[in-house]
């Protein structure tokens, strides 16, 4: 290497000996050029990967904050359904109790006027009946005295005889009572 | 270096390979010849392809940046990705932290000074890596020794020397023979291969490209009918050396790079190791 650096010095130009205004040009020049990356293009390339990853990043938020804005609503709904259905199966159930207690109370309502009907017929029966009672009281007398003197206008000796009256009185007995019924 | 040497095997009738001064570009303007040999010379192809990789640089990321917006475009999308690339694969990655970021512009700023201006090695017409010429590669290792040098000296103060050369844990008569090898390979052995590895693929490469253009451009010229149809043999491997140089231009971008990641991340952590 030295004697090719040597040979290389005879014969010509060394080539590891150095040009030093080819060096400082170099220098100067590399100088520039940094002080211009410095303060210009670092900066802006710097910048722009800082608005792109903070795009990025608040993107993320918004898109986090988005979801979790929806999943409070979806509990939200998912609330007031629950709700809703409790409400509703509140008011059926309210609903049931009242129909039964209205339906109880018709029921009763019901034993009650039958009641109050049937006692009233007992009423009205006995009291028919007291009617035909005393009417029959009254008659009865009527009836015997109407019967006797039948009986006594007629032979009383003949059985065969007393037993046409006797029919025969209550034949008309029948025609006057049915007739009475009809009028 | 073979091919340096070889001219002095050759006739004056015969192929004579270009040497690394052909490689060189006639200054355009000249100046400073009076100082002597380090700083002769003048304004050169090399120096206005520095500049113009500059221009370029700046040019296309102050516009790419310029409009930001959240959904990018195609320009702001690649600038994005080019500075997202450095930023992350290598700043992120290899430094890491909460402090990275302060040193992404200047690992942003090395690889694509250094990538354009290897890529100029493989543009027609342009066709010269600056850093194939060793001022430019010893000017921005040296950049990036002072700047780690200066940072670990920040963070650690006059003790981070200590830090650097003296490894925890290792008896005092091991410390003997490992301090002077760790003060040689992190500060001497570190920017010099830092800065020669980029010189040299660049230089070498570039003579490859030169060496092949001027083998066909002279069995061409010859009038042998045998050598002419050599030449194109010649040109199918130059163009695969071409390729494979044009592979090189990017990789050695990325390794410096990393290179001066991984020297910043030891002189910020120079306790931890």
């Amino acid at each position: 290497m030295l004697n090719a650096a040597i040979m290389a010095a005879e014969e010509g130009s060394n080539p590891l000996i150095p040009n030093l205004w080819e060096l400082l040009v170099t220098v100067v020049g590399f100088a520039v050029l940094l002080f211009i990356v410095f303060k210009y293009v670092m900066p802006a390339f710097e910048k722009t990967f800082a608005e792109r990853t903070e795009a990025i990043e608040g993107g993320i938020a918004k898109a986090e904050a988005a979801q979790a804005e929806a999943n409070a609503a979806l509990d939200e709904y998912k609330q007031q359904l629950v709700d809703a259905r409790t409400e509703a199966n509140r008011i059926r159930e309210e609903a049931r109790a009242e129909g039964a207690q209205i339906l109880a109370d018709l029921k009763e309502k019901a034993a009650a006027e039958s009641a109050r009907i049937t006692e009233q017929a007992h009423v009205q029966i006995e009291a028919e009946r007291q009617a035909a009672v005393v009417s029959l009281r009254a008659e009865v007398g009527t009836l015997a005295t109407d019967l006797a003197s039948r009986i006594v206008g007629e032979s009383l000796a003949d059985d065969a005889r007393s037993g046409r009256v006797v029919d025969r009185f209550l034949a008309d007995l029948e025609t006057s009572s049915s007739a009475g019924a009809s009028k | 270096m073979i091919a340096l040497a070889l001219p002095a095997a050759t006739t004056e009738e015969g192929f004579v390979a270009p040497t690394i001064d052909d490689t060189h570009y006639r200054d355009i303007l000249p100046w400073g010849g009076e100082y002597g040999v380090l700083l002769e010379g003048g304004f050169g192809k090399q120096m206005l392809l520095t500049i113009l990789s500059v221009v370029l640089i700046a040019a296309f990321f102050l516009v790419a940046s310029r409009r930001n917006q959240l959904v990018p475009g195609k320009l702001q999308f690649l600038g994005e990705s080019a500075y997202g690339f450095v930023r992350n694969s290598i700043g992120k990655d290899i430094i890491g932290g909460k402090e990275f970021l302060k040193y992404v512009p200047w690992l942003f700023t090395a690889f694509f000074f250094v990538l354009v201006n290897n890529i100029f090695g493989a543009v027609p017409f342009l066709q010269l890596p600056t850093f194939s010429h060793p001022g430019s590669a010893y000017g921005i290792a040296a950049i990036f020794f002072f700047l780690w040098v200066g940072i670990g000296l920040k963070r650690h103060g006059i003790r981070y020397f200590k830090l650097a050369v003296v490894p925890s844990g290792v008896p005092w008569y091991i410390l003997l023979i490992v301090v002077p090898i760790e003060i040689i390979s992190n500060f001497i052995v570190r920017p010099v291969t830092h800065s020669l590895r980029l010189f040299a693929t660049m230089l070498a490469g570039h003579l490859i490209v030169t060496l092949a253009g001027s083998a066909i451009e002279y069995m061409v010229m010859t009038g042998n009918i045998l050598l002419q149809g050599t030449s194109v043999l010649v040109l199918v491997g130059s163009v695969a050396m071409y390729m494979l140089e044009a592979l090189i231009m990017i990789l050695q971008a990325y390794v410096f790079t990393l290179l001066a990641a991984i020297y910043i991340e030891g002189a910020l952590h120079a306790d931890a190791h």
